[in-house]
């Protein structure tokens, strides 16, 4: 067990978030008008605190005309996203449109693809199971091995560690949702003429925790250097729902409920958004851990798990490389 | 034993490069060598081809984190097995 992070971890991440608000604005007016020369931006909205401020922030950078914010649920979606995306675009009275992705991601194999795999490690998984990847509780391993979690229709759970055959399998089946989200995005951005708006926040960021032209994939991310925390002070700030502000962060990607932490990460976010500031500020352990709430060791381990994800998801930031650099128009 | 695993690491994750430098001790999560799907693929292979089972618990670089570590787990393994070390 571990204790909140303290009100000196809060002090450390304070932002004003008014300023802040207004220099993003700034900025993202100017970039989609002067760079990209667009009309205007799109948006998923997934009824989550990022998507969320990042819808909020557009329609103060541009006007809520210019904003659309599409609803992509599909078969695995919880019910949740999208009546809380709905009152997103009701809050902020922007365009919005509804793509139920299941027929894409059917047509793709997606559930087909991700099923096979999950039966090559537990053969009784079948219709009406449900599933998720979970990493070991509180790993201090080195090493992020994922397990499958399934539950038979009559509610009995069974885990078993995955092979990495079906752990490349389950997961590269399981991207097409986030990458035919993004083909949805970029036909509303060419229908329309505008640009696509990405929400990671910096843990997301940072860590490489997006699918590469999935969610990662964007033509402007505003979010994207504030630590989760600090998007919860402009949720504040703009007004977001309360529900919204309240909801647990999800991955809202496979059938049975997620956490982040189970997925991705090994601490919840308000931990490691201190962490991830220490890190970036050169504090030591000893330094961080009463400000985070834990031992020295924990975030000696979370010190490590940061530096280790860098280092492994580093590619999903790469442009395609060249041979030769070439020159091109600026 | 030792021989045959550093020829499973430099075909599988340096693409046959024998002339990389990688010592016997070398950390394969420090040297970037070995990430945690590699150490799917490194679990995969020693099951096979060694006929041993690894529980969740020794998934620790402790025991698979150089050439030398992993040896001498797969080593304590075929022990505890009672068979010949291969």
């Amino acid at each position: 067990m571990t204790s909140p992070a303290s009100g000196s971890a809060r002090d450390l991440l304070r932002l004003d978030g008014t300023a802040e608000t207004d220099r993003i604005c700034e900025a993202l007016g100017g970039q989609v008008r002067d760079v990209l020369k667009r009309r205007g931006l799109v948006l998923g909205l997934s009824g989550g605190i990022d998507s969320s401020v990042c819808a909020a922030l557009a329609v103060r950078a541009l006007g809520k005309e210019r904003v659309i914010g599409l609803f992509m649920p599909e078969e695995d979606s919880s019910p949740d996203s999208l009546e809380l995306g709905r009152a997103v675009a009701d809050w902020l009275g922007i365009r919005s449109f509804l793509e139920n992705v299941t027929p894409m991601l059917e047509g793709a194999g997606c559930y087909h693809r991700r099923d096979e795999a999950i039966r090559s490690v537990l053969p009784e998984y079948g219709p009406g199971y449900k599933s998720k990847l979970v990493l070991p509780p509180s790993s201090r391993s080195a090493y992020n091995i994922f397990s499958v979690v399934v539950e038979s229709p009559e509610g009995v759970q069974k885990r078993a560690r995955l092979t990495g055959e079906a752990y490349l399998a389950i997961v590269a089946a399981t991207n097409f949702k986030q990458r035919v989200r993004k083909m949805m995005e970029y036909y509303y951005a060419d229908r329309f003429n505008y640009a696509v708006l990405g929400t990671p926040n910096r843990l997301e960021y940072d860590q490489g925790f997006f699918v590469k032209n999935g969610d990662g994939s964007a033509d402007v991310k505003p979010i994207a250097h504030l630590y989760k925390t600090q998007v919860y002070r402009l949720a504040e700030v703009l007004g977001v729902p309360e529900d919204i502000r309240r909801r647990p962060p999800t991955t809202d990607t496979y059938s049975l409920a997620q956490s982040q932490e189970e997925f991705y990460f090994a601490l919840p976010y308000d931990k490691l958004d201190v962490c991830l500031y220490g890190l970036n500020h050169g504090m030591t352990a000893e330094a961080i851990a009463p400000l985070a709430g834990l031992t020295v060791e924990q975030v000696a381990f979370a010190y490590k798990d940061i530096r280790t994800k860098r280092t492994t998801t580093g590619y999903l930031h790469e442009r395609p490389l060249l041979v030769d650099a070439v020159p091109l128009a600026t | 034993m030792q021989t045959e695993i550093r020829q499973f690491v430099v075909d599988n994750f340096l693409f046959g490069q024998q002339d990389r430098p990688l010592g016997n001790s070398d950390s394969f999560l420090e040297s970037g060598v070995i990430d945690s799907t590699g150490v799917l693929e490194l679990i995969a292979f020693l099951e096979s081809r060694y006929g041993i089972s690894i529980d969740d618990e020794e998934l620790v670089p402790a025991n698979l984190d150089s050439i030398d570590r992993v040896s001498g787990f797969v080593d304590r393994k075929l022990k505890m097995k009672g068979a010949d070390v291969v």
